[in-house]
């Protein structure tokens, strides 16, 4: 079974985007199921099953969602292979634009969109600047000026990377995307023993604990204070 | 050692004056460090700092290096970029049968119209001519550029796509005045004379548009037709793509004639999608599209250029129509 990593910040198109990869990669006669992780609400299940692909969901509630990723992405990858799938597709919630939940021999895909602003890409850590394809939506919308210097920023936080325009309601470019995501080379049956490409924010303290007083005397652990003096 | 290994930071900037895009864009603060290599720049950030702005130092070594590269052939790509004659070589339809045509050779500064029913498979043929297609999408198409197998380049290349798109209901999304938007397109694609560049768009713009706009008017005040003259000036003249794709012009608010006069004027191959006869028939050919496949392509007949004058004349009425009522005429 191949595996992919999709992440990208929250209504980039992720989802609309695999949806129609998916129907590309049903006509080369691939099998593939997705699993979405998000935090607090999701109904892209119900989408994904509407199009009979197989679906799983998981909720991360309290914890930060991509720590819940690495934490379920094993057990993730047992159902892929239990259910037979060619590829798995995992999809992020991609709420804090510096985790990566990307792993370091699996493909990692960013998706990201014309309308968030060109300083979006400076703004974006490591789930923009170590994705393996980034792909680029919404251009539909924008005027080509825009469309040109958007992805010229975006070459230039990852020029490594593959990126591509993709419209998530046309699909115009997910045939191309469909043919980069399979790799032979790159079949495996278990995640157990791979690297994360880059480490989730550490931090730990009084408040990930439950405490919901405020004032430094109930501030323990990791707590860094903010600069506010003149300049 | 490779060259960014060795070169201190201010020698890299004046070999390579782009690489403060590249600095900037990632937020390394090199000042202070100007005499020091990029790797011992790398090297001064404390652990803390590597987890705090969340770096990865290999890789910035490895992209910096990466990016060089790109550049380097950006900027040396007018010879290379060059696209004088694309070919379509046919495929097959839905079901499978083979398309009506034999080959189909497009030449610099040419225009040809698209035709076909909604979901007839136009917006795959401009896929196919955007990935280049050798004979690996659905319609098996295959694509060559000047009489050749093109080079991959110009399916993964960020900054040297070969289609660029005009489309019915784009909009100008960012924040920023003409003369802002414009030197910021500009930079993007490293163009020397910046402020000549500029005037040359406003000045084609406004002969488009039907009421002219200033330097200093922000881009979201334009209104639709001001913005359609500005998104096709400035695609005419500063877009590096060969091909330019329009998806249907509106009519108001600008002279399509003389836009795609001005497209076909830079050297571009104009593909345009339209049932308005007024712009298909400005076209020497038409490509008919159905159930997925090209089924005829049909050559402007000179009756059909008769034709054309005719439809003029009845345009050039309804305009002024247009026009007296705009200013408050009894018709």
């Amino acid at each position: 079974m191949n595996l992919i990593v999709f992440s990208g910040p929250p209504s980039s198109g992720k989802t609309s985007v695999i949806l129609k990869t998916i129907e590309a990669l049903k006509g080369q006669d691939i099998k593939v199921g997705v699993v979405k992780f998000d935090c607090l609400y999701t109904d892209d299940d119900i989408l994904y099953e509407k199009a009979g692909i197989p679906v799983r969901k998981g909720l991360s509630g309290a914890l930060c969602p991509d720590h819940f990723f690495v934490s379920n992405i094993e057990e993730v990858v047992k159902w892929g292979i239990d259910n037979k799938l060619d590829l798995l597709i995992t999809e992020s919630a991609g709420l804090c634009n510096r985790c990566s939940p990307y792993i370091k021999e699996i493909k990692g895909v960013c998706v990201i969109d014309n309308l968030s602003g060109i300083n979006t890409p400076k703004k974006i850590g490591p789930m923009l600047k170590a994705a393996d394809i980034v792909v680029i939506t919404k251009g539909d919308i924008v005027s080509q000026a825009e469309r040109e210097v958007f992805s010229s920023k975006v070459n230039s936080v990852n020029p490594t990377a593959i990126t591509m325009h993709v419209n998530g309601l046309t699909g115009q470019g997910t045939y191309e995307l469909s043919t980069l995501l399979m790799d032979e080379e790159k079949e495996i049956d278990s995640v157990k023993g791979m690297k994360l490409r880059f480490p989730m924010p550490s931090a730990l303290c009084s408040y990930c604990l439950g405490e919901t007083r405020i004032g430094e005397q109930f501030q323990m652990g990791n707590v860094r204070k903010m600069d506010l003096e003149d300049r | 050692m490779k060259e960014v290994e060795i070169l201190k930071i201010n020698e890299l900037l004046e070999k390579y004056p782009f690489v403060e895009s590249y600095f900037e864009e990632n937020k390394l603060d090199i000042s202070g460090y100007e005499n020091k290599t990029f790797i011992e720049f790398l090297d001064h950030f404390t652990l803390e700092e590597v987890e705090d702005m969340a770096l990865d130092l290999n890789k910035n070594l490895i992209d910096l290096q990466e990016y060089i590269r790109q550049m380097k052939s950006f900027l040396g790509i007018e010879v290379s970029n060059s696209v004088d004659v694309l070919t379509i070589l046919p495929g097959q339809d839905k079901l499978g049968n083979p398309e009506g045509f034999e080959r189909l050779d497009i030449k610099k500064s040419e225009m040809i119209a698209i035709v076909g029913p909604t979901g007839s498979g136009k917006s795959r043929l401009l896929a196919d001519i955007e990935w280049t297609a050798q004979n690996d999408t659905p319609t098996k198409r295959t694509i060559l550029i000047n009489d050749q197998y093109p080079d991959k380049k110009w399916r993964f290349s960020s900054n040297n796509k070969l289609v660029a798109q005009l489309s019915q209901n784009m909009n100008f999304v960012m924040d920023l005045s003409v003369k802002e938007f414009l030197e910021l397109h500009a930079r993007s694609r490293m163009v020397e004379d910046i402020e000549e560049t500029v005037e040359k768009i406003l000045e084609e713009a406004n002969k488009l548009a039907g009421e002219k706009f200033r330097i200093d008017t922000q881009i979201t005040a334009l209104s639709g037709g001001q913005s359609r003259a500005l998104m096709i000036a400035d695609t005419a003249i500063l877009s590096s793509s060969p091909i330019v794709l329009i998806d249907e012009i509106e009519n108001a608010g600008i002279d399509r004639k003389k836009a795609l006069d001005l497209l076909i004027s830079s050297d571009k191959i104009v593909l345009i999608a339209t049932h308005d006869p007024n712009l298909a028939l400005l076209a020497d050919k038409r490509i008919v599209i159905n159930n997925g496949a090209i089924i005829n392509i049909i050559n402007t007949s000179v009756n059909e250029k008769n034709k054309l004058i005719e439809l003029e004349d009845m345009d050039r009425k309804i305009q002024e129509l247009r026009r007296a009522l705009r200013y408050g005429e009894s018709l």
